[in-house]
């Protein structure tokens, strides 16, 4: 007289086979590597380099496991890390210049569960190590851009206040302020007052004057100057951490170093070039109003002739390179963004970016395109890379900033707040462009100036101790419960393996990485996860005190523990999806890892061990029962 | 087999003005520690000195962690940097008394000479290679972050006892789950444990844990409260917190041999997480009996409250 349907029974059976699948790529952990790839001058990889790599190796009596040539790469695979560095240091000596040995984690995992989607968690800084980057950042063009901004509000003001000047302009180092020159005297003196009148951050000075050029120079004062610095830290701080977080690269070591540098430290990541250009990257949009047509006989003129217009710029089209006019005044830029996503434009096929504006770029964008329908608007797509430039023998990293168009439309009716950008090249393109508008401008360009892979964070000794820690509790628990509810508590154990089963293979599924502290997480809710079988025990045992026949104890104690089960399961559920919006790596994974093995729990908790417990006592007489 | 009488009938709310004014107790005691003594940050929340040390020879990191643990220094995170022979330590200076100058700041120098010397007694081919301040890991955000999360599991757990419950269950549970959080951290404060994220992810951990033995508790107060026919309060929430102690007391068993387990034979990693925990499962334990369900009383529990809800969702209480 079984009241578990049949089709219970089926679910639990195929998550218990989706957990050991999906958890099974775990048991093969991935070998420490060492990748040689040629450099383009020297020869490919091929069976000499392989006897090469083998006899240095040989020479140190350095253990490798094996060395293989696969592809267009060789790889030598060592028993652990250690081996791996100085197998590293000997292969690099063996080899010379004209290869690049890098380290590699060599996944183990057979190849049919990979094409299941299956694999192992990433291990964490903490226990395997990582990446690291000491990035230099820029603050002298954070000031300069502020500078331009002060630059633009200063002739605004002017015009304002009716006040003629010659010109504003920014003084060509930077941090070395800005120079206002005027008709006269008077004028001088009232544009004086308005400046520091408006802008409370600026120091004006009369400067020499020369015949009817009267000069004002106004500096940024320098505790802004101090705030500027380090403000362009945080906000760079910042939006690394939103970078790092979207590419998904869990529990990453973000810190300032020193006052101008920061270290990121990123866990498992394989291919350290994909991740540099995430982070290092400063790219972003600038909407501006355009002036004729891309390619019209002005802008033809203008590239032909280097004429350009004083209040515009001349830049070139992606793609087809015709040269196009943009006016120098900035409508929004990607810094006025909220939200940016990427897709497909449904009528054109072409890639898009969707973008979402603040408050005030909204209002900009508002107040522009409705006095502009029929003109052009221009999207500038502002790139700053570095590069290495040989100078006086010495190798020097100079930024180097690329403009170019991607979009000049025809605004066909006015739009403020959301709108969207087409003409990138590629999907890719345009997903890595909405990922690093999304994740926020840097507010001043990083230069990657150091770059090595680092180890575990934590000692080996340290990590075989925790690990052999976690099997002990568990040993234990699922010893005491066996003791102290016997068959019930059998069941309960079943049931907490598989909870262990289930949730390494969801995490593994999500791509949870997995550190010290996850570790203990998982410990954690393995211990509490008892806690619903605990429930149900004392509920069965109490309703076989109270004279319930056995099926029916069984039944009552299900029912009603149900009901509490769900409240305090509800319950801390809340508590762990509170942890997960805390935007810190090591707590959010924490989080995650709860609120997984809480969901996980209540499954095998209550209808895991229902079906157990029915299929072992469903079509029996029953005087007694094992609790 | 059973530990506890499941007969038991202990009068746990006639112990309430001595339990509540021990929490009470607890809790000042424990605002008290924080704002005067504080939480001993770790390197994660204070930053600290980095440095990079060139060896001669290939160096293992073990050697490493030892010579500096022999030299004094302690939760020291030393890494090993792309081959043998460079390694990456990161530490907090207070433990080198002339690490700080008059004005309050490290003085790297003379940090970075102290711990070099310390290496030296082991491996004198030890050399610097750089050093710099590191900023801490975690800044402003995480503190607000915290400050919104907090607010969030209130409000969160508030809304759905509301619901599920009633009014004066979300408040006891809520002034409850302050209390134990408090109590774990004045404790912290009080045996100078360093405070890392580790450690802070155990606090949060602490709360999902303790309203997790509240909700048992205020589940069978509310079954009691449908069934009985002459309520009297004190005699409800006793008989509740005497039918669920058994489950209360095995279920912190069980989760304390986990945490037992990590504590001691865990190594430095987890330490802290488990001692935390350790200390979190026997306050959320004690304050589940003993200062749950006063207040409940306190703030007026009655069975005419707790009757509308059985019709409402008869279909949540019958699932299996």
């Amino acid at each position: 007289m079984s009241d578990f349907p049949r089709w219970k029974y089926a679910l639990v059976a195929l998550v218990m086979l989706f957990g050991i699948i999906y958890a099974l790529p775990n048991a093969f952990p991935p070998v420490p590597a060492v990748q040689v790839t040629a450099n383009r001058d020297a020869p490919p990889i091929n069976q000499a380099v392989q006897q090469k790599v083998q006899a240095a190796l040989a020479a140190k009596k350095i253990a490798v496991t094996e060395v293989f040539v696969e592809g267009d790469h060789l790889l030598a695979t060592f028993a652990n890390s250690d081996v791996q560095k100085s197998g590293l240091d000997e292969i690099k000596a063996a080899l010379g210049d004209g290869y690049t040995v890098a380290f590699k984690l060599q996944s183990n995992v057979p190849g049919w569960l990979g094409a299941i989607g299956a694999r192992a968690m990433p291990l964490g800084l903490d226990l395997q190590g990582g990446v690291h980057f000491l990035m230099q950042v820029d603050q002298k063009d954070a000031i300069e851009k502020q500078e331009n901004s002060y630059a633009d509000d200063i002739r605004s003001l002017l015009r304002q206040k009716n006040i003629r000047y010659e010109s504003v302009t920014r003084n060509a180092a930077g941090g070395q302020g800005i120079a206002v020159i005027l008709r006269s005297a008077d004028d001088r003196k009232t544009a004086s007052d308005a400046i520091a009148n408006e802008y409370t951050d600026l120091n004006v000075v009369d400067g020499a004057s020369t015949g009817d050029r009267f000069v004002l120079n106004v500096v940024i004062k320098s505790e802004k100057l101090r705030e500027l610095s380090r403000g362009a830290i945080t906000q760079n701080l910042g939006t690394l951490r939103n970078r790092i977080n979207a590419l998904g690269v869990s529990e990453p070591l973000i810190q300032q170093q020193g006052d101008s540098r920061i270290v990121v430290e990123l866990a498992g990541v394989q291919d350290p070039a994909e991740a540099k250009k995430l982070i290092g990257a400063v790219a972003t949009l600038q909407y501006r109003p355009g002036i004729g047509q891309p390619g019209d006989a002005r802008a033809v003129e203008a590239a032909r002739t280097g004429n350009i217009p004083p209040d515009a710029n001349l830049y070139y089209m992606r793609g087809d390179n015709r040269p196009v006019l943009v006016s120098k005044q900035i409508i929004v830029t990607g810094n006025q963004l909220v939200d940016a996503s990427s897709g497909i434009d449904q009528q054109s096929g072409t890639p898009k970016v969707d973008v979402t504006l603040n408050a005030a770029g909204a209002k900009k964008m508002g107040d522009f395109t409705n006095a502009n329908v029929g003109k052009p608007m221009a999207v500038l797509y502002v790139e700053q890379v570095y590069e290495t430039k040989v100078v006086d023998g010495k190798e020097v990293r100079v930024p180097k900033v690329t403009e170019t168009v991607i979009n000049d439309a025809t605004i066909q009716s006015p739009f403020s707040k959301q709108f969207q950008t087409t003409g990138l090249s590629s999907a890719k393109e345009a997903s890595e462009l909405a990922l690093l508008l999304k994740g926020g401008a840097l507010a001043a360009p990083m230069d990657i100036v150091e770059e090595s892979v680092i180890g575990a964070s934590l000692g080996q000794d340290n990590i075989d101790k925790g690990f052999k820690a976690v099997m002990l509790g568990l040993a234990l628990v699922l010893l005491a419960a066996a003791i102290y509810y016997k068959l019930f508590g059998l069941v309960a154990d079943i049931a907490l393996f598989f909870n262990l089963v289930i949730l390494v293979a969801v995490m593994s599924l999500i791509g949870v990485t997995l550190t010290m502290p996850g570790v203990a997480g998982i410990v954690l809710t393995l211990g509490m996860a008892i806690d619903a079988n605990v429930l149900i025990c004392e509920r069965i045992r109490e309703e076989l005190r109270n004279g319930s026949s056995p099926h029916a104890a069984i039944r009552a104690g299900y029912e009603k523990a149900w009901s509490t089960i769900l409240d305090a399961n509800v319950t801390h559920l809340i508590a762990a999806l509170a942890l997960t919006t805390m935007g810190t790596g090591a707590i959010k994974g924490f989080g995650v890892t709860l609120m997984i093995g809480i969901l996980t729990s209540l499954f095998t908790s209550v209808t895991l061990t229902h079906a157990f417990t029915a299929a072992i006592h469903g079509h029996r007489k029953l005087k007694t029962l094992s609790v | 087999m059973e530990i506890f009488n499941h007969d038991s009938n202990i009068n746990f709310l006639g112990m309430r003005k001595y339990s509540i004014a021990i929490a009470i107790f607890l809790m000042v005691a424990s605002i008290g520690l924080l704002t005067f003594k504080g939480l001993n940050y770790g390197l994660d929340f204070t930053g600290g000195v980095s440095m990079i040390v060139d060896y001669g020879q290939s160096v293992e990191i073990s050697e490493v962690r030892s010579a500096l643990e022999k030299g004094g220094i302690d939760n020291a995170m030393v890494q090993s940097m792309g081959g043998t022979r460079e390694v990456s330590i990161r530490l907090q200076p207070k433990d080198d008394p002339g690490a700080v100058d008059a004005s309050g700041k490290f003085n790297l120098d003379r940090i970075a000479a102290d711990v070099i010397k310390v290496l030296q007694v082991a491996r004198p081919d030890a050399k610097l290679k750089s050093r710099d301040f590191v900023s801490a890991q975690v800044g402003q955000e995480l503190r607000s972050d915290g400050t919104v999360a907090a607010v969030f599991v209130i409000l969160g757990i508030m809304f759905y006892l509301w619901i599920r419950f009633e009014r004066r269950f979300a408040i006891a549970a809520v002034i409850t789950e302050v209390h134990d959080t408090l109590v774990t951290l004045g404790i912290l404060a009080l045996v100078q444990r360093e405070f890392d994220m580790t450690v802070l992810a155990s606090v949060l951990a602490v709360i999902g844990y303790s309203i997790n033995d509240k909700v048992v508790v205020f589940d069978r107060i509310r079954e009691l409260f449908r069934l009985a026919r002459k309520a009297e309060p004190e005699e409800i929430l006793n008989r509740s917190i005497n039918n669920t102690l058994s489950r209360t007391i095995i279920t912190s068993l069980f989760t304390g041999i986990t945490m037992g387990a990590l504590y001691f034979y865990g190594g430095t990693a987890v330490h802290g997480f488990a001692v935390t925990m350790l200390i979190g499962i026997v306050v959320g334990t004690l304050s589940s009996i003993f200062v749950a369900s006063p207040i409940l009383l306190w703030l007026g529990v009655s069975k005419k409250d707790l009757m509308p809800v059985t019709k409402e969702n008869p279909e949540l209480a019958r699932r299996p």
